[in-house]
């Protein structure tokens, strides 16, 4: 029994540690987010290109933090019928 | 109150090689595809050279947007990927948006992502060897020093990987944030309204009156706006990686 709660009880805080990753995308997409904003407030002409740009860095800066959001969710759903398994 | 979050239901198993489990987000898929299937062939019926008809106009419609967009993006000399690029789109993005008709989105499932990246890094790779050819891939590992080659194979293999979590991260999230902040909407109300004295408050506080509205505002965001994003980047990746691939020392 007690097994089992560790087990459990490190899954779960697994998985709220793996979403501090989310931290990294939010500074990151933010400042691309900025940076756009003056880059369109200079030149409003390049409005659309900018902003297709954006979204397209904004997505791939991203990518760190779905890795800790699946991360988060395997830990929670996975992780514990496994190891559990393994006992 | 119990919030549970329940991954692709599985109707039935196929017993042939070892079980082949039929999920909802593969019957959602093969639905997507049929609608995209019967949606070409009635917008492509009767297509006229002059006076044309409403129907036709939107086909052409669409069909221009993305030559454009593959056109724009890749050059010219990729004109004959826009077919490829266009039935990703509409597959990913309808995948995404069924579930705005309450459906299990077959984009929520990994393995519908991972098939997808998966024949993207083929055509990715197959591109790479046509233009070099097999030795020249093989020594784009060694760039830009030999000690490089281990770091440049794991760049390589995480491009299908990040491609695919990606994408399914983005709709899954959507998913599970929805659920949660339905479930809490569902509580707060009945919080809320039981504090009101006496029979009232019990027949108030059984009825979640915060869900109605305030679901659909996310919903615009993840099912909406998520979906139709994802497919958009999905494409835009596919598209550069494949034109990158393509590029020679010279051009």
């Amino acid at each position: 029994m007690l097994e089992k709660a560790i087990i459990l009880a490190g899954c779960a805080v697994g998985a709220g540690l793996s979403l501090i990753a989310g931290i990294g995308p939010g500074i990151g997409e933010g400042y691309a987010v900025g940076q756009a904003c003056s880059a369109i407030g200079r030149q409003p002409e390049c409005k659309g290109s900018v902003t297709s740009t954006m979204l397209l860095g904004c997505a791939v800066a991203e990518t760190t933090g779905i890795y800790g959001f699946v991360t988060g969710l395997l830990l929670l759903f996975v992780a514990p019928r496994m190891f559990i398994g393994m006992l | 109150m119990d919030v549970t979050i329940n991954g692709a239901r599985v109707y039935f198993e196929i017993p042939i090689l070892g079980g082949i489990p039929i999920t909802s987000s593969l019957v959602n898929a093969w639905v997507v595809m049929a609608v995209i299937t019967g949606l070409c062939i009635w917008l492509t019926k009767e297509l006229r050279v002059e006076n044309i008809s409403k129907k036709q106009a939107v086909a052409e419609l669409l069909v221009n947007t993305c030559q454009n967009f593959v056109n724009g993006n890749m050059g010219e000399r990729y004109a004959h990927f826009a077919p490829f690029i266009g039935a990703l789109f509409s597959l990913s993005a309808l995948c995404s948006l069924s579930s705005l008709l309450g459906a299990f989105p077959a984009t929520s499932n990994l393995s519908t992502e991972l098939a997808w990246a998966l024949l993207v890094f083929g055509m990715i790779t197959y591109t790479k060897i046509k233009t070099n050819g097999f030795g020249g891939y093989l020594k784009g590992f060694t760039e830009p020093i030999a000690v490089f080659t281990p770091f440049n194979i794991i760049s390589e293999l995480a491009t299908p990987v990040s491609m695919a979590f990606r994408h399914f991260g983005n709709i899954l999230s959507g998913g599970v944030i929805s659920t949660l902040v339905y479930a809490a909407l569902a509580t707060a109300s009945h919080a809320l309204f039981s504090l009101l004295p006496g029979f009232l408050g019990e027949l108030l506080g059984s009825i979640p009156f915060l869900q109605v509205g305030v679901p659909a505002v996310l919903s615009v965001y993840f099912d909406l706006f998520s979906s139709l994003m994802q497919a958009f980047i999905f494409c835009m990746l596919t598209m550069l990686y494949i034109a990158n691939a393509a590029q020679t020392d010279e051009a």
